[in-house]
């Protein structure tokens, strides 16, 4: 057993010229609070794509849990513990929120490939599924269109998706994008009382958020790993105030 | 104490309103007694009638590809003609009972459906709706150059089909055709109806909603298309065979590109992925049809046309769509 709950080792992936992952060695602990963070185009997107396989790596492996899943299918990770949420949100749009849980729960359970069974009868998974939107807030209006909610709320639905497959590893993909700088104190708050023993990856750019949560900090320039360190370090660190930091708007 | 008996009420209310979504609804029952009434009420129009009941087999098959799964196709013609053809065969060559051939038709179309959908499944977007195109031209043209068993362009001819059970023959005022049609279309639609509630259409919904997700939530979206592909064919096919047995014909028409549109455009009247717009797209479209083809015997396409442009302008989501709208 070991205490990695995802490795990478010479991650490579590049489309013709265009290198947007190279030779990446990333190791994520158990319930680590890890972020990752680079500039725009550095591939921190590409690397979760990679990783949760809805991009074929062009070399390298993957393991989760020591195990290698290079050469697994998307669906077979998400089976082995495996969740991300994405950047903009990927809802259900038209289903109401609660609907948008069961059916992640359904899949978990192994239960959404069935035809006999009537979808209300499966009462357990209802019930787990509303009690994931109490812990996020977002109960009282279990029964609207996601379509319907303020943006802010629909953010929480995409972090409470992943969240209903039980996931071991997740990758939350700029948890706070598009969200107005008030509210994103209740995202920073969900992320905070995630279960301790769920290791996470955040991506992100809100620099705020990162340093209130990660523990852990990798800096991703052009699909390179620059450096990796406590929040502390990499804020010392002078490469990686010139190549990202000191790309911010001066306030 | 209090604050918790009354969160856990509030609590159990949303779960059993979410649950009693998928519960029979009364109001389910409406086409069903329609169509017994109309049995009775209107018995010179009971061939016309059995036609109508067929063709909601067809576009509800329809409904399960495109409204659910999300599939857009403009092929699906190909298994109504294959239902048409097996079971149109079997009765002019000495076979002429009509539960196993239509049961035959049903089997082989969702065969088609299930051999044609593992290659054309693989693509999305307009190249799929260019092989759903491609598939049902092919066998249009395959049962052309067939001319010995099909009859080719003439249509097939001699279609022997013995009475039901052996007690029931089908009589020229289509009463026996109308209550075969309805039976078969009432066994189509608890399938359907099934298949739309359970957590397979369930799934199926939210791969039509966000494909992406669906795969990143774990789900085997291909094969659980290819399932509803299969299964939506063996009901085109089981239509195909209803018309072909109580009409005793067959003919290329099955097969054409104007039936596989009509089924879209019945379906867009009655309002797609609601599972009852084929009961009502239907109806209004073969009965106008009818009507403006009585009227008008030269341009009554154009009428058909003019209601289309209607629905689409005024009833974004068909009729039913509407219905839903207007309702408080």
């Amino acid at each position: 057993m070991t205490a990695l709950a995802l490795e990478t080792r010479g991650l490579c992936k590049s489309f013709g010229a265009l290198t947007v992952a190279s030779e990446i060695d990333f190791r994520l602990q158990r319930g680590a609070r890890h972020a990752l963070i680079g500039p725009n185009g550095a591939g921190k997107t590409s690397f979760v794509n990679l990783v949760t396989g809805a991009l074929r790596a062009s070399g390298g492996t993957i393991h989760l849990d020591g195990a290698d899943i290079t050469d697994l299918a998307q669906a077979a990770r998400v089976k082995r513990g495996l969740a991300r949420t994405f950047q903009i949100n990927a809802l259900f749009r038209r289903l109401c929120v609660l609907e948008n849980v069961v059916l992640a729960i359904a899949e978990r359970e192994g239960v959404a490939g069935g035809l006999l069974r009537p979808a209300g009868r499966h009462r357990a998974i209802i019930e787990e599924a509303y009690g994931l939107l109490e812990t996020l807030g977002i109960a009282d209006q279990a029964l609207l269109p996601v379509n319907g909610l303020a943006y802010g709320r629909q953010r929480l639905v995409e972090i409470a998706i992943a969240l209903g497959l039980a996931p071991k590893v997740l990758l939350l993909d700029e948890p706070a994008a598009g969200v107005p700088s008030g509210e994103s104190g209740i995202i920073v708050s969900v992320i905070e009382r995630l279960p301790a023993d769920i290791a996470l990856l955040i991506i992100e750019h809100d620099m705020d958020l990162v340093f209130r949560l990660a523990r852990t900090i990798t800096v991703l320039v052009q699909g390179r790993v620059l450096v990796e360190g406590t929040p502390e370090a990499i804020a010392a660190d002078p490469r990686v105030r010139e190549v990202y930091l000191g790309e911010r708007a001066p306030r | 104490m209090a604050a918790g008996a009354e969160h856990s009420a509030v609590r159990d209310a949303v779960i059993d309103a979410f649950a009693r979504r998928h519960r029979l609804h009364p109001l389910e029952a409406l086409p069903w007694l329609i169509a017994v009434a109309a049995y009775f009420a209107l018995p010179g129009y009971l061939s016309l009638g059995a036609q109508i009941l067929a063709t909601i087999l067809f576009v509800l098959s329809a409904d399960l590809v495109l409204g659910y799964a999300g599939i857009v196709t403009l092929g699906h013609a190909a298994f109504f003609g294959t239902g048409a053809y097996v079971a149109g065969i079997l009765a002019a060559n000495g076979w002429g009972e009509p539960i196993s051939g239509l049961i035959a038709a049903a089997l082989i179309a969702g065969l088609v459906g299930f051999l044609s959908g593992l290659i054309i499944l693989r693509t999305t977007g307009l190249a799929l709706l260019m092989q759903t195109l491609v598939v049902a031209t092919t066998l249009y043209e395959a049962a052309n150059k067939a001319g010995r068993w099909t009859g080719g362009d003439d249509g097939l001819q001699g279609m022997q089909v013995w009475p039901i059970f052996g007690l029931f023959r089908f009589d020229m005022f289509g009463r026996v055709a109308y209550a075969y049609c309805l039976i078969v279309l009432f066994l189509g639609w608890l399938v359907a109806r099934r298949i739309v509630h359970s957590p397979f259409g369930r799934a199926l919904i939210g791969a039509r909603e966000n494909t992406a997700r669906m795969h990143a939530i774990g789900a085997p979206v291909a094969r659980r298309r290819l399932v509803i592909y299969t299964i939506a064919a063996a009901l085109a096919g089981a239509s195909g065979a209803l018309i072909a047995q109580t009409t005793s014909f067959v003919g290329l028409t099955s097969l054409s590109l104007e039936r596989s549109g009509n089924a879209l455009i019945m379906l867009i009247i009655g309002g797609v992925g609601r599972l009852y717009g084929a009961f009502i797209g239907v109806p209004v479209f073969m009965i106008a049809q009818d009507r403006f083809s009585s009227i008008d015997p030269v341009y009554w396409y154009f009428w058909l046309g003019l209601l289309m442009i209607a629905v689409v302008v005024f009833a974004r989501g068909g009729l039913l769509g509407l219905i839903e709208r207007l309702r408080p």
